[in-house]
C-alpha cells in the first residue's frame, strides 16, 4: 500500500489582523471577516521565504516519519512564490534535511494545487518501486495586491508530506484529478502581485472543479459523503469550502477540522496540504478522509485516504495546532515592510 | 559576485550544523577546524554534526547595521553555547527583545541570512529562537 | 648582546574627519614632522614601516608600502605594510624595533595611517569587519560595536560591572581629550549624556563608541649608539611584546577577558624586568570603553572584574594613581585604525619628555602602550622609559 509516511507543517510566528487591513483601506474589516469567514492571517518575516518555510517544514517531516533521509528519492515542492524563478527550491531543501545526492528533485506550479500535484508524483514513483520514499511539499509566501480582496487572505505557510510503501499512517487508496483551462486567477512573468477574475473565480472555477473532482472520485470508489471521517478541500477563504461541502452533502462536522484559514488565512500550496495535516493529528485508524485540492488555470486533485492505527502509535508532536497558537501581532507597516511591499526593502545588500 | 564558491564549500555547516571532532581529545569544534588545537598532529578528525540545541550566553541588540541588514533592525545577536560544547555566532529571531536572557534555552531555525542585491544569490544559513516548552 | 632601542622623535597629524586631507598628505605630514623632530636627514633612514589597516577596502588602495616610500620622496629605501587590523600601528613599531635589534638597520620611521571617511558609514562597518571573522561573524550581521557589546554583557553578568563605571570611561577620554589639541572631540560629555545616547548595540550606546577618523602619526627609531648620538632625550624601549589569540570571539575561553592582552602583558612584564605598580601611566586601546575596563584588568594594575571599580573610583584620571589614556584614548582623540597604535607611543613619548602640556601627568617615567587588533585576536605591548 502507497500512503504517508509522516509529514510536517510550519506556520511563520507574525499575524495581522484582518480589521488592520481593513483600518489602511478604509473598508468595513468586520463586515469583511463576516464575508469571507477569516479574522486574521500568518506574515512571513523578512528572514522567511517559502525555501525557509518549506526547510522547516520537511524537516518536522522527516522527524515525524522517523525515515533516513538519504533513502528519499524524490523531493517536489509545489508554489507560486519560490524566490528564484530559475534554480528550485527543492534543491535547497535536499540540501538542508541531507538527502543530497542520489535523488530526483524539481519544483512545480500550479497555483494552489502544485502540492498535490507534488504528491501524486511520489505516489507514482513509490508505487511503481522506481524510489523508496517520496517528499511532497507544498508552501507559499503569497503576494496579495494592497488595497485588493486577495489581500485580506493571501498568508503564509506549508506542509511536507512523505509518501512510501512501509510505515503508512494514511494510505492513498486512489487519486483523481479534474483539469480544464480557465484563466480565474494568474500572474504574468515579472510581476509582483498576480490578478483575478473576481466573481469569475467563483463558480466556473473553484466550485466546478472541487465539485467534479469529488463527486469523480467518490462514483468510481463507490463512496458517498456519508462514508467519510473527514473532509479537507482548498481554502481560499472561510465560506467558499463550506459552500462546496454543503453541496456535495457533507456535514460542517466532517469539515470543521481542517477549516484553518479564518485564523491562518491562505497558504496557497499550503491550504489543502495544511488542512489534511490538522486532519491527521486528530485522526484514528479506520477514519476515511477526502482531500480535495483547488489551483486556479485550473485542476483539483483529489484523494481517498484511510487512516491506519500506525497514526495513532506515532502522533506528530508539532501539531498544526502548536504552530497556530504560537502569535505575534503585527501592524499593516510592518506587514508591508516583511513582505517586500515597499520599494527597495528587502534583506539584501 | 563574489563569494558563491565559498557559501557552497559552506553549506553542510550553515544549513546543517556539520562540525567536527577530535577523537583524540574528545573536543567538538563549530564552526569546524581541521587541526585540533590541543593535539594538533596527534589529533584524529572527523566529522560531527551538532543538534542545533544550546543556551544563550551572551547577546546584544544591534542599532547600527552592516549594508543589507538595515530593514532587520533592530535585531539580536547572541553569542550561543551549543548542548555540545562550542560556541557560536548566530541572530536570535521570532521573540521579543525583553525575552532574551543568558541561560535561556534556544533551538536553530533555517532562515534567509542575506541576498546579494536583487539579482544576485540568497544566502541561507542557521538562526536560532527561544526553544518552545 | 643586541643594543637598546629608543625613540628619537615623533610627529602626528590631527584627528577627526579630515576632508581636505588625503592618505597620502597625512602620512606624510606625520612622518616630515616626525624627522625634524629627530633632527635627521632623509638619506639616514634605513627603513619603512607602514602600518595601515584596509586602504584597499576604504579607498581602493593597497601596496601602500611603495606609495608612502615614493610620496616621502624616499623612493628606493626599504618598505613594508603592516597589518593587523587595529593593532596594525604597534605591530609596525614592533617590526621597525626587530629590524633594529636585528643589527640590520640603525635608524628606522615606523608610520600608521588611515583615512576612513570616504566611504558612508556602513560601507565602513562591513571594511571594519573584516577584522573579525568573515565567515562566522560578518555574514551573520554582527558589527565591531555588537562583539564587545557580546563581551560587555558577560563582563556585567560575571563580575556585576554597572553602565554607570563603563559610562565613566567615556566621560574621562573625552576630559583629557579637551587637552589635546590633536584630539577629534575636544568637548566634554556628562554621565548622563553618556547613558543617554542612541544604543548602536546594547549594551553600547554611541558615545562608548570610538568614531570613524581620519589621521596619521609616525616615529622614529634609533639603536642606542645612533640614538645617544643625535638625540638629547631618547626615549626607551624597555619591552616588546605580542600575542594573538582566536580571531573569532565565539572561540575564546571567556568573553569577559583578553588572553592576548594578558599573554603580551606577562611577556611584556618579564622583558622589562618590571611589575604593574612599576607602570605611571598607560594608553590602553578604548576602541569601547568596555575594552578599557578589560585592558587595565589584563595588564595587572587591578584584579579581574574590578575594572569597572578602578574607574569609578578616579584612580584613572591624570591626577588618579594608574592614569589611563590621557590623550584621551580611543574615544576622545579619535581611532583612524592603522595609526592608533603609533599615536599612543607618541603620547607616551611626549608625557616621558615632559612635553604633554595640560595633560602632564607628573614625574612619569615609565609608560605602557596596549593595543589591540579586532575583538581581541591580536594585543601589542610597548613598556617606555626616559631613564
Amino acid at each position: 500500500m502507497v500512503g504517508i509516511v509522516g509529514y510536517g507543517v510550519y506556520l511563520p510566528i507574525y499575524r495581522i489582523k484582518v480589521e488592520e487591513i481593513a483600518r489602511v483601506w478604509g473598508t468595513n474589516g468586520s463586515r469583511i471577516s463576516k464575508s469571507l469567514f477569516i479574522y486574521e492571517k500568518t506574515v512571513p518575516s523578512i528572514d522567511e521565504d517559502t525555501v525557509t518555510i518549506s526547510v522547516e517544514a520537511a524537516r518536522n517531516a522527516v522527524e515525524h516519519s522517523e525515515v533516513n533521509p538519504k533513502e528519499i528519492g524524490a523531493i517536489y515542492v509545489g508554489s507560486e512564490s519560490h524566490p528564484y524563478v530559475v534554480k528550485p527550491t527543492a534543491t535547497i531543501v535536499a540540501a538542508a534535511i541531507d538527502a543530497i545526492e542520489n535523488l530526483t528533485a524539481a519544483d512545480y506550479e500550479f497555483a494552489c494545487k502544485a502540492g498535490t500535484a507534488a504528491i501524486q508524483t511520489c505516489m507514482g514513483l513509490v508505487e511503481s518501486d522506481i524510489i523508496k520514499y517520496g517528499l511532497a511539499i507544498g508552501a507559499d509566501t503569497s503576494q496579495g495586491k494592497p488595497g485588493d480582496a486577495l489581500e485580506y487572505t493571501a498568508s503564509a505557510g506549508g506542509a511536507a508530506f512523505i509518501i512510501g510503501k512501509e510505515g503508512v499512517i494514511g494510505e492513498i487508496k486512489d487519486t483523481y484529478s479534474y483539469t480544464t483551462d480557465t484563466p480565474d486567477f494568474w500572474r504574468r512573468e515579472g510581476r509582483d502581485f498576480p490578478s483575478h477574475g473576481a466573481r469569475f473565480t467563483g463558480k466556473p472555477a473553484y466550485f466546478k472543479h472541487i465539485i467534479s473532482a469529488a463527486r469523480g472520485i467518490m462514483e468510481r470508489n463507490d463512496m458517498k459523503p456519508k462514508d467519510f471521517d473527514y473532509l479537507v478541500l482548498h481554502q481560499p477563504n472561510g465560506k467558499f469550502p463550506e459552500t462546496a461541502a454543503k453541496t456535495l452533502g457533507f456535514t460542517r462536522e466532517q469539515l470543521h477540522n481542517s477549516l484553518l484559514v479564518p485564523y491562518i488565512g491562505n497558504t496557497y500550496s499550503g491550504s489543502t496540504l495544511l488542512g489534511l495535516a490538522a486532519t491527521l493529528d486528530k485522526a484514528n485508524g479506520g477514519d476515511k478522509i477526502l482531500v480535495v485540492s483547488y489551483g486556479s488555470g485550473a485542476g483539483s486533485d483529489a484523494f481517498i485516504i484511510e487512516v491506519t492505527k500506525e497514526n495513532e502509535k506515532r502522533r506528530n508532536k508539532k501539531t498544526v495546532k502548536k504552530y497556530m497558537e504560537k502569535r505575534i501581532y503585527i501592524d499593516y507597516s510592518t506587514y508591508a515592510k516583511f513582505k517586500g511591499k515597499l520599494k527597495g526593502v528587502a534583506l539584501q545588500k | 559576485m563574489k563569494g558563491i564558491a565559498t557559501h557552497w564549500r559552506l553549506i553542510p555547516q550553515r544549513y546543517n550544523l556539520v562540525g567536527t571532532k577530535c577523537n583524540t581529545c574528545g573536543e567538538k569544534f563549530f564552526p569546524p577546524r581541521y587541526v585540533c588545537p590541543k593535539c594538533r598532529r596527534a589529533g584524529n578528525i572527523e566529522e560531527f554534526q551538532f543538534s542545533g540545541e544550546g543556551e544563550i550566553y551572551s547577546y546584544t541588540m544591534i542599532h547600527t547595521a552592516p549594508e543589507g541588514f538595515d530593514f532587520q533592525k533592530p535585531y539580536i545577536l547572541a553569542i550561543i553555547k551549543l548542548k555540545e560544547g562550542p560556541l557560536l555566532l548566530s541572530q536570535i529571531v521570532d521573540c521579543k527583545p525583553e525575552d532574551v536572557e543568558i541561560g535561556k534555552k534556544v533551538e536553530k531555525v533555517f532562515r534567509k541570512v542575506i541576498a546579494d542585491g536583487d539579482s544576485g544569490i540568497i544566502r541561507y544559513g542557521y538562526k536560532f529562537k527561544l526553544k518552545s516548552s | 648582546m643586541s643594543s637598546r632601542v629608543a625613540v628619537i622623535g615623533i610627529g602626528i597629524t590631527e584627528f577627526g574627519e579630515l576632508w581636505d586631507e588625503s592618505y597620502r598628505a597625512l602620512i606624510t605630514k606625520a612622518g616630515t614632522e616626525a624627522i625634524n623632530d629627530a633632527g635627521i636627514e632623509g638619506n639616514e633612514i634605513d627603513g619603512l614601516y607602514i602600518g595601515s589597516m584596509s586602504p584597499g577596502l576604504f579607498s581602493g588602495q593597497e601596496h601602500v608600502s611603495s606609495l608612502v616610500a615614493d610620496y616621502s620622496g624616499l623612493a628606493g629605501i626599504p618598505a613594508t605594510r603592516v597589518e593587523a587590523a587595529c593593532a596594525s600601528g604597534g605591530l609596525a613599531f614592533r617590526e621597525a624595533y626587530i629590524s633594529l635589534k636585528s643589527g640590520l638597520m640603525d635608524i628606522v620611521v615606523a608610520g600608521g595611517v588611515e583615512k576612513m571617511t570616504d566611504s558612508p558609514t556602513s560601507s565602513v562597518m562591513i571594511t571594519l569587519m573584516g577584522a573579525g571573522d568573515q565567515e562566522w561573524e560578518a555574514f551573520k550581521g554582527a558589527t565591531f560595536p555588537a562583539l564587545y557589546a557580546l563581551m560587555a554583557r558577560r563582563h556585567m553578568f560575571e563580575y556585576g560591572t554597572t553602565l554607570e563605571q563603563i559610562s565613566e570611561v567615556a566621560v574621562k577620554s573625552h576630559h583629557n581629550a579637551t587637552l589635546n589639541p590633536n584630539a577629534q572631540f575636544k568637548f566634554n560629555v556628562t554621565l548622563k549624556q553618556v547613558m543617554n545616547s542612541p544604543p548602536v548595540a546594547e549594551p553600547l550606546r554611541l558615545l562608548h563608541c570610538s568614531p570613524i577618523t581620519d589621521g596619521a602619526a609616525a616615529v622614529v627609531l634609533a639603536t642606542e649608539k645612533k640614538a645617544k648620538k643625535l638625540c638629547e632625550n631618547p626615549i626607551w624601549v624597555e619591552a616588546s611584546a605580542i600575542s594573538t589569540d582566536t580571531i573569532a570571539l565565539h572561540d575564546r575561553r571567556s568573553l569577559s577577558r583578553m588572553d592576548a592582552s594578558i599573554r603580551a602583558a606577562k611577556y611584556a612584564y618579564e622583558q622589562a624586568n618590571l611589575k604593574p605598580s612599576d607602570i605611571d601611566f598607560a594608553e590602553v586601546h578604548d576602541c569601547f570603553s568596555i575594552a578599557e575596563i578589560m585592558a587595565i584588568e589584563s595588564l595587572g594594575f587591578c584584579k579581574p572584574g574590578e575594572g569597572g571599580k578602578l574607574t569609578e573610583d578616579g584612580e584613572t584620571k591624570l591626577d588618579g594613581s594608574i592614569p589611563i589614556n590621557p590623550s584621551g584614548g580611543l574615544k576622545g582623540k579619535g581611532h583612524p585604525v592603522g595609526a592608533t597604535g603609533i599615536a599612543q607611543i607618541v603620547e607616551v613619548v611626549e608625557q616621558l619628555r615632559g612635553d604633554a602640556g595640560k595633560r602632564q601627568i607628573d614625574g612619569a617615567e615609565i609608560g605602557l602602550t596596549h593595543n589591540i587588533g579586532g575583538s581581541g585576536g591580536t594585543c601589542v605591548i610597548h613598556i617606555f622609559s626616559n631613564r
